[in-house]
């Protein structure tokens, strides 16, 4: 023993268990994300049980199991249950999903294990997806169509149910594309003739026949919202004509208008197969749709657009800047102890807080450029500010300015791994040196610029803390691409999906129905910053390989 | 970077000649142009930052500024100032004279606007004269019958032809006749007053001498929807005769007498129990008291000198109950004449009778301006509304100064010391940025923020440093090269995952499990060494046979399922110990048997979830560092004989340490600056207090919470640019130390 000690083998043990420490960690916490955001869309199952607490009450409850757990029962009793049978040393306790938020107030609910008389999973009841207030279950037991009640019995219910609620959601969802289309370009027709008017009254044009001009236009604009908007009630009407009646928990018929019917799932006769259909279908919808209730419920798409959309307009920022201040460091700035002090502190940079570079766009960025902007172009929205106030174009500059060094020490990095005698040879051949950069060396350190775009972008998707200062928000009405002239829309705030995570996990209402979504989201951002980071690490490594064949 | 080539430049020139050479010459010189000057604007950008944030800060330490506008002579000069002020432009000037008359000036051309004498009954004149707090603009005559006039002054605003035009005119809140406040009709002496919608309060001296308190309530009548006064007089008993300043709180709960060097303090909330609350001493050796005023918001009391020095007292909670105390003292400051507190803000002004105009701040404790200007033996002062302006009465005439005091609450030594705020015990460091009153005395000490810096990074490192330096030891020294490939990479995916990730699992997983089971992770602390230990002797104990039939590349991988078991084995039996050990609920037994504060989300959390951040950082650099020791050091360490540990301690750590401190300081700047895992995982409050089972504030969540309400060129918005311009050099700082060593580090190796 003493020997073995004496060898430091316990030492190398240990350190080997730091690596299998870090290793557990990064890979747990990889598979708790994935497991908990992809079981999320997995349709579970609703059961029904009959309960009857230590004052003897009896209820129902329907719902979901969402989270078990072993109480000590020490604790229960200290925190005043009385139970009516001496317990063991611990109670299992259930945190169960009831849905029907408008009736029971709390759609969570903890239910102990002791007072659980028996539980059942019925195959005829039903979830209820809705866009007011949460998931409802209960057993649907009549269909009424445009005020009559519908003779049907069982499975015609089921299938019937469907229809109606097919054809009530294609309804809301030509409603949805009117309102925010035809009536969305409408709304910004007439506010740009407003800010017309405005700015012929700053430069003192506004005369009679101007304003005669602007009224008609915008009478005519006016008589043409009317007809949509009667064209939106009446099919909103429409979608509200049918309805479900449910018998929920308490035993009581409810009934559901169907435009607030998004879905239902008679989850307890579905199939693996079809389960696994509806898990496809939960992911699809999850990136396709805009959130409700606050974000807590629906899908997440503006948030991937915005983030996708701010990534980009910044890779267009900063892929030039970069790729320049890389040549001119390294092909053109005189060698000395100022160009190494440059390049010290370009890589520091890297080091530098993001919530410092918010801080700076912030100040700089918005309210000193956008508005000086604002005051040059667009005074007549004034006081309002257009790009006086966080934007995504300010986000996309401030994040480029935040990966500007991790281009330059990449792009340097591919520069230098270029042999010099592949330069000297062209220069031997007559070529120019901006010749040689732009047809010899530039192309042969494009990996290494990608390379660093690469690891820029997954930098920048990840990074939250500068966007809250300078143009994220919880939920931005109208995404920066839209078909209103001019069609991209730089000065608008943008949805971003790390935000999407701390708005939710954090500032929602309710926290607990919202966590599953997060853990969804959280898997998405993952999932796309990880690809991002290996297609890097792939395309370095792939470059190294390429170059060590060029050195002999 | 050997690899830069410079052109041959007459070869070159000589080849360029020719048909289209010039073009091409041209072309190469735009190139290196645009190129020097694209480059060069980078750097110039990414200067710019640390000059922005400089410019942003600056004003803050700039001191104010004070000029003189205009002078206005004025009329009715035999009669006393009672006092003087101007609008909220600083267009018209006033001044209120002992007997009543108030007369308004242009500040344009000096010209008498208007003139207004308040309606007194026939007969009766005017015995004193009071004013109320600087932000009412109101003042109140004590009248020879016993009765009493409260006037307002009023700016009305009115936009003919676009031109604004300032109509002053005077209000008679309690109405125009006036109030009898002293039933026997004695004249009224040394009147001071308060007024508020729905009650009054009148002090005041009587022809004996004798100090008595009127109070008004008054009770609006459904019916004729009038207010009626309903009036409660008392005599306050044992007070001094010979007063030389009286003033009431704008609350109507004080009642405060200055005479000689004492003052007394009454309690006057209820009007007929009258109580002496404390005397203070204001005595000064060689000095008399020559004026006493309250600060705005009525909560701190000045008593100036006349041989330059400035006392702050406020009540703070004691053994005997809320009693009034020294605070600070301003001294050195030239002989008072007169002293004028700001309408909100702490500022406050003194002149002496050389005309010497000072500004002092009491929470910062800051002398903001100190010049002489030409004012002869100055009387009344006033600010304006705004603060932007002061009105100083001197030789007949109202001379107006324009202020320029935006930032007086920000000093060194408010940021970074301890001070004594209204209302505090003790001087503390507190940061609380804002409130919902006016007359708020904003709290923008650094410190709370800086030391949760600090201690969020502490814990941090403590969690990571051990594991990512071991980590990284035996990643570069022992692991297989095959291993290796895949563990490193792996561990370094994590620097890329998103911090707000990391932050949403600390605080909504990590948080609530680790409160549940913290026996659990005591046990894992302890359990987690000895197994792995318990496991290496139990490897090293294994027959030969069974130790060649595992693969050995994969030897180091073995401990993942011991770790794995361990981990589960200590949380599965955490219910258990804590029905055993801590009556079943171990938070609670923290916070009843030990009284140590426990919140949920705490530093333990951030230091394990900022830890996760920060060990790839850590690794990825230490691990490079100890990878690159040349082989042959190491080779030849072991062949003379030494274990591979010994080889490890002796010669490789000591050749990469210097590698191993730069990959330190780099986490350290990255547990520093990092923002959302804080935000998330802590409760954001700004304590003082190392307990690991407590929260803090750090300098970037601030920033990250407050930024966003900050009003653009305000105080607060500039300290929050001053902490980030904190975390900009501290990081800058550490990572330029990192970076110099590894650099020399690498030529060291290339050297060996």
């Amino acid at each position: 023993m003493g020997k073995w000690v004496k060898s430091g083998s316990p030492w190398i043990w240990m350190t080997g268990g730091a690596v299998s420490i870090s290793l557990i960690a990064v890979l747990g916490l990889l598979l708790l994300i994935a497991w908990r955001g992809l079981s999320y869309f997995w349709p579970a199952t609703v059961y029904q049980w009959e309960l009857e607490d230590n004052t003897g009450v009896r209820s129902t409850l329907i719902g979901e199991i969402y989270d078990r757990e072993e109480v000590p029962t020490e604790r229960l009793i200290a925190a005043g249950h009385v139970f009516k049978q001496p317990q063991g040393e611990f109670v299992s306790r259930y945190l169960v999903k009831t849905g029907n938020r408008e009736f029971v107030g709390l759609d969570f609910r903890w239910i102990l294990g002791t007072d659980i008389l028996s539980r059942t999973t019925p195959s005829d009841v039903a979830m209820i997806e809705r866009t007011k207030n949460g998931n409802f279950y209960g057993y649907p037991v009549a269909v009424i169509e445009n005020g009559k009640r519908l003779d049907l019995v069982n499975d015609a219910i089921e299938s019937s149910l469907m229809d109606h609620i097919e054809r009530a959601v294609a309804l809301a969802d030509k409603a949805v594309d009117l309102q925010k289309q035809d009536i969305g370009s409408i709304n910004y027709a007439i506010e740009k003739l407003r800010l017309q008017e405005r700015r012929y009254e700053l430069d003192g044009e506004l005369t009679d026949s101007n304003k005669a001009e602007l009224a008609a236009k915008k009478a005519q604009l006016q008589k043409e919202y009317l007809v949509l908007e009667k064209a939106l009630f009446a099919l909103r009407d429409d979608a509200a004509r049918d309805s479900v009646i449910v018998r929920d928990m308490r035993g009581k018929d409810v009934e559901l208008k169907l435009d607030t019917v998004l879905d239902v799932t008679y989850v307890n006769h579905l199939t693996f197969i079809d389960k696994v259909g509806k898990w496809f279908v939960g992911i699809g919808r999850f990136v396709s749709d805009d959130p409700r209730e606050a974000n807590t419920e629906g899908g997440v798409f503006p948030a991937i657009f915005g983030t996708v959309f701010m990534v980009m307009l910044m890779a267009v920022i900063v892929t030039p800047f970069g790729v320049v201040a890389a040549v001119y460091l390294h092909e053109y700035a005189k060698k000395g102890p100022i160009t190494k002090m440059i390049r010290i502190a370009v890589i520091n940079l890297a080091g530098v807080p993001s919530i410092v570079y918010g801080v700076f766009g912030l100040g700089f960025f918005v309210y000193v450029m956008g508005g000086s902007i604002d005051q040059l172009f667009y005074a007549e929205a004034l006081p309002s500010p257009t790009f006086g106030s966080p934007g995504v174009i300010w986000s996309a500059l401030t994040l480029a300015i935040l990966t500007l060094p991790v281009v330059i020490v990449s792009t340097e990095e591919g520069l230098s791994r270029i042999p010099s005698a592949v330069r000297q040879g062209s220069l031997a051949l007559g070529a120019t040196k901006a010749e040689t950069l732009w047809r010899i060396v530039l192309p042969m350190a494009s990996p290494a610029i990608m390379t660093g775009l690469i690891l820029a972008v997954a930098r920048a998707a990840g990074e939250v803390a500068p966007l809250m200062l300078v143009g994220v928000v919880k939920l931005a009405p109208t995404l920066p691409l839209d078909l209103n002239f001019p069609f991209v829309h730089l000065e608008r705030k943008f949805m971003h999906l790390g935000f999407h995570i701390y708005d939710v996990g954090f500032q929602s209402p309710n926290v607990e129905a919202a966590r599953p979504l997060v853990y969804a989201t959280s898997f998405l951002l993952v999932s796309v910053i990880v690809a991002l980071n290996l297609t890097a690490i792939s395309v370095r490594n792939h470059l190294r390989e390429k170059y060590r064949s060029l050195e002999h | 970077m050997e690899s830069q080539v410079t052109q041959p430049g007459s070869l070159s020139h000589s080849m360029l000649k020719g048909g289209r050479s010039n073009r091409r010459a041209f072309k190469d010189k735009a190139a290196q142009i645009g190129v020097t000057i694209g480059g060069t604007m980078v750097f110039v950008a990414l200067l710019l930052i640390f000059f922005y944030l400089l410019y942003v800060i600056k004003p803050i330490f700039d001191r104010a500024s004070v000029t003189p506008v205009k002078s206005v002579s004025y009329q009715h000069g035999d009669v006393p100032t009672l006092m003087v002020g101007a609008d909220e432009q600083n267009e018209v000037l006033y001044r209120v004279a002992l007997d009543g008359q108030v007369d308004f000036y242009t500040v344009a051309d000096g010209s008498l606007l208007s003139s207004f004498t308040p309606p007194l009954p026939a007969g009766v004149s005017v015995t004193s004269a009071a004013i109320a707090a600087p932000s009412e603009q109101r003042f109140a005559m004590g009248l020879s019958n016993g009765q009493a006039l409260v006037v307002g002054l009023e700016f009305g605003l009115s936009y003919p032809n676009s031109q604004r035009l300032i109509t002053p005119k005077l209000v008679y809140p309690a109405g125009e006749t006036p109030i009898t406040v002293d039933s026997a009709g004695s004249a009224i002496h040394k009147l001071t007053f308060t007024y508020s919608s729905d009650k009054m309060s009148f002090a005041y001296q009587d022809d004996n001498g004798a100090w008595r308190l009127a109070r008004l309530e008054g009770q609006e009548n459904m019916m004729t929807e009038t207010v009626e006064w309903v009036s409660t007089t008392s005599q306050i008993q044992d007070a001094p005769k010979k007063v030389s300043h009286e003033l009431m709180t704008p609350d109507q709960r004080q009642l405060m007498l200055q005479t000689g060097n004492k003052i007394f303090v009454y309690n006057i909330a209820e009007a007929n129990s009258i109580d002496l609350l404390q005397v203070i001493d204001v005595e000064r050796a060689k000095a008399q008291v020559n004026n006493v005023a309250l600060l705005a918001g009525a909560s701190s009391l000045l008593v100036s000198y006349d041989t330059g020095i400035v006392t702050q007292y406020f009540q703070v909670n004691g053994p005997k109950g809320r009693l009034y105390q020294e605070i600070r003292q301003f001294d050195d400051l030239p002989p008072i004449n007169s002293i004028a507190s700001e309408f909100y803000r702490k500022s406050f002004a003194t002149v002496s009778p050389e005309g010497e105009l000072t500004l002092l701040y009491t929470t910062s404790h800051r002398e903001l301006f100190d010049e002489k200007f030409d004012l002869k033996n100055p009387g009344k002062m006033g600010f304006t509304p705004r603060s932007n302006g002061i009105v100083v009465e001197a030789d007949k005439k109202l001379h107006i100064f324009s202020v320029e005091n935006t930032h007086p609450e920000v000093s060194w030594s408010a940021m970074w010391d301890k001070v004594w705020y209204e209302g505090y015990p003790e001087p503390q460091y507190v940061w609380q940025s804002t409130s919902g009153s006016d007359d708020f005395e904003a709290k923008l000490s650094l410190m709370p923020l800086a030391y949760g810096t600090m201690k969020a990074a502490f814990y941090a490192m403590l969690f990571a440093v051990p594991l990512a330096i071991a980590g990284a030891i035996y990643t570069a020294y022992f692991m297989s090269p095959k291993v290796r490939g895949l563990v490193k990479p792996t561990i370094e995916i994590m620097e890329a995952l998103p911090t707000v990730i990391l932050g949403f699992l600390a605080g909504l997983w990590l948080a609530p499990l680790i409160e549940e089971h913290l026996p659990g992770i005591l046990i894992l602390l302890i359990l987690l060494p000895t197994s792995i230990l318990a496991s290496a002797y139990g490897w090293s104990q294994l027959p030969a046979i069974w130790k060649q039939r595992l693969p050995e590349v994969y030897q180091e991988l073995m401990l993942i399922p011991v770790v794995c078991f361990v981990g589960w084995f200590s949380f599965a039996i955490s219910p258990a110990i804590e029905v055993a050990l801590f009556d079943g609920n171990t938070r609670e037994f923290i916070t009843n048997e030990l009284g140590i504060t426990f919140d949920q989300r705490n530093a333990l959390v951030v230091g394990i979830a900022m830890g996760f951040a920060v060990i790839p950082t850590i690794f990825s650099i230490a691990e490079d560092a100890i990878f690159s020791v040349p082989r042959h050091l190491s080779n030849g360490s072991l062949a003379l004989g030494a274990t591979p540990w010994q080889t490890l301690t002796r010669v490789v750590l000591l050749t990469a340490s210097p590698g191993i401190f730069s990959a330190i300081m780099m986490g350290l700047g990255r547990a520093v600056g990092e923002t959302m895992i804080v935000l998330m995982a802590t409760g954001n409050t700004a304590i003082m207090e190392w307990s690991v089972f407590e929260g803090m504030r750090t300098l970037a969540a601030n920033i990250a919470v407050e930024m966003p309400e900050s009003a653009i060129g305000s105080s607060h918005y500039r300290v929050l640019f001053l902490a980030a311009f904190v975390l900009f050099i501290f990081t800058f700082f550490f990572n330029t130390i990192a970076e110099v060593v590894r650099q020399r580090l690498r030529e060291r190796y290339s050297s060996l």
